[in-house]
């Protein structure tokens, strides 16, 4: 699918000119072009409104570009059926989205089955997962998502988009809303499990050391423009003035706890 | 004699007009239903239809009872049959509280459960009958329990075009100035809205999705 020529690392998302403006004419994001190689961790780092969000919305083709064009696996998105397309692309939201009325275990396995799985396979790929994500299956797999704690959703969110084993996984301020020591255990374990999954990865957040601690290159928004794509080294080193601004108030938190 | 003596002798006779009432509103559940539900997930797909679709629904519960029975009538297969009358104009009134609930339970769905099951490929159909349906199915049955006890009362007026019912000994009893007469339509009428909105409210609460 993808062309040889383009080297050891092979481009699995791609954005060309892309540009992404409401019906009312408000424009959320314009020109912006950026690749993803196989099995990296792109984090899309800005504020609130700088259209991180829609780029990710475009590459599992839940909002189409108005302008440009977004490849994956070097195929438009409007030229995938977006069914395929979303099976292939597993997708973990904030506040989960887990299914209020489905236990853990059918949450898990809702894209097995979507598939066609045969059960004895789906039943086995969930007791898998949920290990996987630090969930041990005896005591979670009946259980409803009202149930669960919100560091135990997230991980259920997880093991649901990594269910049919999609190459690609999109995250969208997955731990946003975890208290911060819950945050931090489940940012470590995910890195742990990123290194041996080996997926390419997208993840928004607005959160400075999140983008330091997960990324192997960190997308800088800003007012729906890519400012600049660097490697988290780059990142804390760039004389950007925006990227600059998120480093130096990562700083002013170092000198507020040595001061203390 | 006294409304017991009354009822007792009688048993056989108010027994068969409950039960020729509760086929009445029965059937016009089924067919609210049937026709309520989709409508209702029409008008939450497809906010351009939902003023055509809840205005006639809004019109149909203003015309008076009678009056629409009247207006009916000399429709050709519907005015045939005295039931099949009945509960044509029955569901007609039937319709609105099932119709509304729908859209509002669709729409009350939270959105992020919506954006993952498309983000997670399921298609439209699958997102309605997996998602939205099962997690608004208390909502609908809040509209089809207000639409039953609604029927319920309304359903006495059928026995104005003959088609039975309890109507039949309130219509009688007007006619004979007997209270008891109107007493054997009314009770039992007002006992089966209540038992009718006792067990729906309680299948109700089973349904609630959990928060």
């Amino acid at each position: 699918m993808s062309d040889a020529t383009s080297g050891r690392l092979e481009t699995i998302i791609e954005f060309r000119n892309v540009g992404y403006r409401l019906p009312d004419g408000n424009e959320l994001l314009h020109g912006v072009s950026f690749m993803v190689p196989r099995g990296e961790t792109l984090v899309l780092l800005g504020r609130s409104g700088a259209g991180k969000t829609t780029a990710l919305k475009l590459i599992n083709r839940l909002t189409e570009p108005s302008g440009g064009e977004v490849l994956i696996e070097g195929r438009r998105t409007t030229d995938w059926d977006p069914i395929a397309l979303r099976r292939r692309v597993g997708y973990v939201i904030q506040e989960t989205g887990l299914f209020p009325h489905y236990t853990v275990e059918q949450n898990v396995s809702l894209v097995p089955r979507l598939e066609g799985w045969p059960t004895g396979r789906i039943r086995s790929r969930a007791r898998e997962l949920l290990a996987l994500v630090g969930l041990d299956p005896a005591q979670f797999l009946e259980r409803y998502p009202h149930e669960l704690s919100g560091g135990q959703r997230q991980r259920v969110g997880v093991a649901r988009a990594l269910a049919a084993d999609p190459p690609i996984l999109l995250m969208d301020e997955p731990f946003g809303a975890l208290d911060p020591l819950t945050r931090m255990e489940i940012r470590r374990e995910f890195v742990a499990l990123q290194e041996r999954l080996g997926k390419t990865i997208v993840i928004v957040t607005h959160d400075t050391s999140e983008a330091l601690l997960l990324g192997t290159r960190i997308a800088l928004f800003e007012a729906g423009a890519l400012r600049g794509i660097y490697s988290p080294r780059e990142f804390l080193l760039s004389s950007e003035p925006v990227a600059s601004a998120y480093v130096s108030q990562l700083h002013t938190l170092e000198e507020f706890e040595r001061g203390k | 004699m006294s409304l017991t003596d009354f009822f007792s002798r009688h048993a056989n006779e108010i027994l068969q007009a409950t039960l020729e009432h509760v086929w009445l509103v029965g059937a016009t559940m089924l067919l609210a239903i049937a026709i309520g539900v989709p409508l209702g997930v029409l008008v939450a797909r497809r906010p351009w239809l939902s003023r055509p679709i809840l205005g006639s629904a809004n019109i149909a519960e203003t015309i008076p009872s009678l009056a629409l029975l009247g207006f009916l009538l000399p429709v050709p297969w519907l005015g045939d049959r005295a039931d099949r009358l009945a509960i044509t104009a029955l569901t007609l009134y039937a319709l609105l509280p099932i119709i509304r609930n729908t859209a509002a339970g669709i729409a009350g769905v939270d959105p992020a459960v919506r954006e993952a099951a498309r983000g997670m490929g399921m298609t439209q159909r699958q997102i309605l009958f997996h998602v939205e349906l099962p997690l608004s199915l208390s909502t609908v049955l809040a509209g089809v329990r207000v639409a039953t006890v609604l029927t319920i009362g309304i359903a006495t007026i059928a026995a104005a075009v003959g088609a039975g019912g309890l109507g039949e000994f309130i219509f009688r009893g007007l006619a004979m100035v007997n209270n008891q007469l109107i007493l054997a339509g009314a009770i039992p009428a007002a006992a089966l809205a209540l038992g009718a909105d006792f067990l729906l409210s309680v299948l109700e609460r089973r349904l609630r999705p959990a928060r």
